[in-house]
């Protein structure tokens, strides 16, 4: 079985983003970029289903402009094996990606394909169920682990509650959460070997994907800013605040 | 052209959020439907018939909708979708799950998270963990959205006389079942509806340390929260989370302790109305948003806080 990861290059996430001074979007040029965390989770668990003997390989796709291959090399030296940039200079929304994956599923067929929940930088949280309801393979989304029972998976998902658990029949598009592993580090060897790991490119217009929808951006602002109250000496005197100034104990 | 809503709704009650929704919806303009899909849910019917704002009720009670798989809600949403110009629902855990499934059925893109709704076509939402907000216009026929709730005031429970239909059940899902779940047992009102919120962080140390919490929680009937960073490091499990992969809350009176305040985190509490932080680090970004700022470490604080609220 195959294995399939989507992975995303966004804003670094310790880096703070600004607004562009023409309110057309985040300012992106010359500022650290790293792969989405969530899909570094991906990644990790796609590795981790392969040693475990469930998949035979694990690839990832990326979907950006050409500097996403440095996104694809960085799951390459995690140990993937192999990486599909699909190129575009446009940023894209969900649905596109979501068809755009869904192109690379049915030229590759895995059995299972995971992806970062949502991506840091437009916080959609959409593109995983999008690809489950265009492939009509089962969901399973906010996944904090996943396990193996026959040719069904187990998956626990984080829910507002706590926890819950649904049987899935695969093949399933798996949506990661935060607890469902620690991704591991890429060593400097592997970083190497990552080099000469194939990476094929696909330009975006090879696809057939019509990639402007029906939404658009009309500008972006940077939100109201809260402005820092007062330090107050201990507690009894933040206890006095609360109660007779804020009035909100 | 009407506005549909997918109700939410455990135990036989709807979920505050889905008065949230409903005050989206009617800011929005048209009619309002709300879909219950529930099994043995005629109860929540009832009690979504009385909705302010909320015209007609659509009911679906079959075994596929009794644990909110998304599969099974979103074939039920579709079989009406094409009545309605805007479909709404919750950003919570369950509405962020079926949302983007109709959105994709539709082909049209779906609408994360709106704070705001400036026209029928036109909303707000934040992205990159609220630091920037994102004016958008659909020219879709079709606006499938999830509404954050705390960003618009409940409508009331009551005040609407709301006609209750039947909708047919669709069939369920064959490729996935619900096994159980673990729900977090608790006393505490529910995190992202709490009048108060006390949460805490990596300076907690441990998740022993919460019960200090705990204890002040208690005496101001708060839910109790925490930051990525507590949540990464276990002492508390993820659905404390407050921020921009976690949950977002508004309370009346934040109190963060022992949180630093890095921006994702923020993007979970900064609409609260009152925020009070304790850190030892006076440096701490949390400072920078509080209203009332303790420095102070919190091994000392929290207890003389706790006696403090007895007086």
């Amino acid at each position: 079985m195959k294995v399939l990861v989507a992975v995303k290059r966004v804003l670094d996430y310790n880096v703070k983003a600004r607004v562009k001074a023409d309110k057309s979007g985040i300012e992106l040029a010359n500022v650290k970029m790293s792969m989405n965390p969530f899909d570094e989770i991906a990644v990790e668990e796609a590795l981790r289903i392969k040693e475990a003997g469930n998949a035979e390989e694990v690839i990832a796709v990326s979907i950006g402009p050409s500097q996403s291959q440095e996104t694809i090399r960085t799951a390459l030296a995690m140990g993937a094996d192999r990486g599909i940039l699909i190129e575009t200079e446009e940023e894209l929304q969900p649905l596109v990606i979501a068809k755009l994956l869904k192109h690379v599923v049915e030229k590759e067929s895995p059995g299972l394909v995971i992806v970062g929940k949502q991506a840091i930088d437009d916080d959609s949280n959409q593109t995983g169920q999008m690809l489950s309801a265009m492939t009509g393979w089962a969901q399973a989304t906010f996944a904090s682990k996943v396990e193996f029972e026959g040719d069904a998976l187990k998956v626990t998902r984080e829910v507002d509650s706590g926890l819950e658990s649904i049987k899935v029949a695969m093949p399933a598009v798996i949506t990661t959460d935060l607890r469902l592993n620690e991704p591991r580090y890429a060593k400097l060897p592997n970083i190497m070997k990552a080099k000469k790991k194939p990476l094929e490119t696909i330009p975006v217009a090879d696809t057939g994907v019509t990639t402007t929808t029906g939404l658009s951006v009309v500008e972006v602002n940077e939100p109201e800013q809260r402005q820092a109250g007062v330090i107050v000496s201990d507690v009894s005197e933040l206890v006095d605040k609360l109660k007779n100034e804020a009035k909100v104990i | 052209m009407s506005t549909l809503i997918l109700a939410e709704h455990e135990g036989g009650a709807l979920r505050p959020a889905t008065l949230n929704v409903v005050a989206a919806a009617t800011q929005i303009g048209n009619d309002v439907t709300l879909l219950v899909a529930g099994s043995g849910s005629d109860a929540v019917a009832q009690a979504a018939s009385s909705l302010a704002g909320v015209t007609k009720v659509l009911h679906a009670d079959d075994a596929a909708y009794e644990n909110e798989l998304a599969e099974n809600l979103a074939d039920l949403v579709m079989t009406i979708a094409n009545d309605y110009e805007h479909i709404l629902f919750a950003a919570t855990a369950s509405g962020k799950n079926v949302m983007p499934r109709v959105a994709a059925m539709l082909d049209v893109p779906g609408i994360s998270d709106i704070t705001e709704v400036q026209s029928a076509d036109t909303f707000v939402r934040p992205i990159y963990a609220g630091n920037a907000m994102a004016t958008v216009k659909s020219s879709d026929a079709r606006k499938v959205i999830t509404v954050r709730t705390t960003s618009f005031e409940a409508g009331a429970e009551t005040g609407g006389s709301a006609s209750v239909e039947t909708l047919a059940a669709t069939a369920a899902s064959e490729k996935v079942s619900f096994i159980g779940q673990e729900l977090s047992q608790s006393d505490r009102p529910e995190l992202t509806s709490a009048r108060v919120v006390v949460s805490g962080g990596r300076g907690m140390q441990d998740g022993e340390n919460f019960k200090m919490l705990d204890e002040i929680a208690e005496k101001l009937n708060a839910a109790v929260g925490a930051s990525r960073a507590a949540v990464d490091a276990g002492f508390v499990p993820n659905e404390y989370q407050v921020g921009q992969t976690g949950k977002v809350v508004a309370p009346d009176l934040y109190i963060a302790v022992g949180i630093s305040g890095a921006i994702q985190h923020l993007a979970g509490m900064k609409d609260s109305k009152v925020i009070a932080a304790i850190n030892k680090d006076e440096e701490a970004p949390i400072f920078q948003v509080a209203d009332y700022g303790l420095v102070a470490d919190l091994f000392d604080a929290l207890p003389e806080l706790s006696k403090g609220l007895d007086g």
